[in-house]
C-alpha cells in the first residue's frame, strides 16, 4: 500500500482514510470531495495519477482538517502511532502536518515495532519535525526547496524561520548547503532539492542536476513542490528506486510546467492537468 | 532495511550569569505577533525568539523581556486577554527569526517577496495576491485559500488568521510587499 497522509485546509473535517479517487474537481476520500489546492490535495492527485499510469493500486489517503490549530495534525499523528503496523503500508508519505516533535517520535516508536519499515518520504512540516527532532535518518527521501535546504544545513534551527542569516545567504552555493546538511546528519539518504536547478543527492553526493527546461515563472506558483513529492511517492510505489523516482519526477514537473505556459499567477491545477502528457514525454525521452 | 538514530546532543550548561531576562511562552507563534506589537508600542525592550528546548514542539515562538517589568507586562497582557501559557526566566539568548527577505520581479508586473521559506507574489497592476508558495505548516494551504485573488488591502494578514511560524514568515513577506507597493 502507498499511504499518503497529511492535513487539508478544511476546518473541522474529521480524519478520513480511504483509497484516493481522482474526480473532475479534485479528489475523493471516504466519500468526501476535496478540491485541488496546493498542499496535500495536489500531492495526492499527482501520486494517484502516477499510480494509474503505472497500473498500480490506488494510493490510500489519510487526511484531517487543520487550519493551523493542530487539531487535524494531532489526529493524524495519533492514528498513525496506534494503527500503522496493521495497515500494510509499503511506502508512506507525510506532508503538511504541524511539527510536533513528541507526537512524531511516537509515530517513529511505532515504526520501530514493525518487522518491515515502510519507505518513508517527508516534505513540509514532516520534514521540519524530522530534522528538529534529530530523526531524519528514519526517512528515505526529503524534498526541500532552497529555503528549506538552508534550514537543513543549519544545525541550530528548529524551523526554517529560525535559519541563521549567514546560512540563508549561502543559497547561491547549494552544494555547500547540501554538504553541511549531510555532515550534520539532518538528511535521509536521498534528497531532491527543488530550485532553479534541481539537485538529486544520495549519501552526501550530488548525483545529478536537472536544469532544463528552465521555467522561471514556476517559482512563485504554490504547489509545484507538492507535485514532485507526490510523483516521487507514486514512482517508488511503482518499483522505482528513490534515486530513479527523483530523476523522473523532476523531469515530469519541468515538462508539465513548460506545457502549461505559466505566468506567476498560474494556479497548480493548471500544471497538474499536463502531468500525464508530461510523463509520457519524459518516459519516451528517457527510453 | 536498516536505519539509524542520530545520537542525542548533550545539553550545554547555561552560562553563569545573573538572570535578568524572561520568556513569555504562547500556544501559537502568531499570538506572538500581537504581543510583540503591543509591547513595542508600549515602549518595552523585547525580542521575539525561539523558546527553550523543554517548550519546543518544532513550531514555536516566544517573547524575551526584562524580568524587572514582569508584573507590568503580565498585567497589560491580562487586560487584552493575551496571557502567556507560561513565564520562565532564562540565562541564554534564544534564536531570532530570520529577517532577511529576497525580492524578485517578473515580466508582466509581478513582484514576489520571500521571507525564510515563504513567498508571496502580487500583480502590481492591481495589488492582487496571485500566488503563495513554500512553507510546510497546515495553515499555509489555508492562508493561500483565504488570500489568493484578494488585494493587499482587502485580505486578512497572515498574522491575524495564521497560527504557525510559516504564517509568521508569510506575514513578513506581506508587510514587505505593503511597504514596497502600498496596500
Amino acid at each position: 500500500m502507498l499511504l499518503l497522509a497529511g492535513s487539508v485546509p478544511v476546518d473541522k473535517l474529521p480524519l478520513l482514510v480511504g483509497p484516493i479517487d481522482i474526480t473532475p474537481q479534485g479528489i475523493k476520500i471516504d466519500g468526501h470531495d476535496l478540491e485541488i489546492n496546493r498542499g496535500n490535495e495536489a500531492m495526492m492527485t499527482a501520486a494517484a495519477l502516477i499510480c494509474r499510469e503505472y497500473g498500480m493500486a490506488k494510493p490510500v489517503g489519510m487526511v484531517a482538517g487543520d487550519i493551523g490549530n493542530r487539531v487535524g495534525s494531532e489526529a493524524i499523528y495519533k492514528y498513525l502511532a496506534k494503527n500503522l503496523p496493521e495497515m500494510g503500508v509499503e511506502v508512506m508519505t507525510l506532508h503538511y502536518v504541524m511539527p510536533d516533535i513528541n507526537l512524531n517520535k511516537k509515530v517513529l516508536a511505532t515504526i520501530d515495532t514493525m518487522a518491515e519499515k515502510p519507505v518513508m518520504i517527508a516534505d513540509a512540516g514532516t520534514m521540519y519535525v524530522a530534522k528538529a527532532g534529530g530523526d531524519a535518518a528514519y526517512y528515505d527521501v526529503f524534498t526541500p526547496d532552497l529555503g528549506e535546504m538552508a534550514f537543513l544545513a543549519d544545525d541550530k534551527a528548529d524551523h526554517p524561520s529560525f535559519t541563521r542569516g549567514y546560512i540563508f545567504q549561502l543559497e547561491k552555493n547549494v552544494p555547500e548547503l547540501i554538504k553541511r546538511a549531510y555532515e550534520a546528519e539532518n538528511t535521509p539518504s536521498t534528497m531532491f532539492v527543488k530550485g532553479e536547478v534541481d539537485y538529486i543527492c544520495r549519501d552526501g553526493e550530488i548525483v545529478e542536476t536537472i536544469k532544463e527546461p528552465c521555467i522561471e515563472t514556476m517559482e512563485p506558483i504554490g504547489g509545484t513542490g507538492d507535485l514532485i513529492t507526490g510523483m516521487i511517492s507514486g514512482l517508488i510505489y511503482a518499483g522505482k528506486s528513490p534515486l530513479e523516482a527523483c530523476r523522473i519526477a523532476g523531469r515530469i514537473n519541468r515538462k508539465a510546467g513548460e506545457l502549461s505556459r505559466p505566468t506567476p499567477a498560474t494556479q497548480i491545477e493548471e500544471i497538474l492537468r499536463f502531468l500525464p502528457q508530461a510523463l509520457h514525454a519524459v518516459l519516451e525521452q528517457l527510453g | 532495511m536498516k536505519w539509524f538514530r542520530k545520537e542525542k546532543k548533550t545539553e550545554t550548561s547555561p552560562e553563569k550569569e545573573s538572570v535578568t531576562k524572561g520568556l513569555l511562552i504562547f500556544a501559537h507563534p502568531t499570538t506572538v505577533i500581537s504581543v510583540e506589537e503591543l509591547l513595542k508600542d508600549e515602549g518595552y525592550e523585547i525580542r521575539v525568539v525561539s523558546p527553550p528546548p523543554s517548550y519546543r514542539t518544532g513550531c514555536d515562538l516566544s517573547v524575551e523581556f526584562p524580568l524587572a517589568v514582569e508584573a507590568e507586562i503580565t498585567a497589560l497582557l491580562n487586560k487584552v486577554d493575551l496571557l502567556p501559557l507560561d513565564v520562565v526566566p532564562i540565562t541564554s539568548k534564544g534564536m531570532e527569526p530570520l529577517q532577511f527577505v529576497r525580492i524578485k520581479e517578473f515580466v508582466g508586473d509581478y513582484l514576489m517577496i520571500r521571507a525564510a521559506n515563504m513567498k508571496m507574489t502580487v500583480d502590481k497592476k492591481d495589488n492582487r495576491i496571485v500566488n503563495i508558495s513554500g512553507g510546510g505548516c497546515p495553515d499555509v494551504p489555508y492562508l493561500a485559500t483565504e488570500m489568493i485573488g484578494k488585494r493587499l488591502n482587502h485580505t486578512p494578514s497572515p498574522g491575524e488568521v495564521g497560527y504557525s511560524l510559516c504564517a509568521y514568515s508569510l506575514n513578513t513577506s506581506y508587510e514587505e510587499l505593503v511597504k514596497a507597493i502600498g496596500d
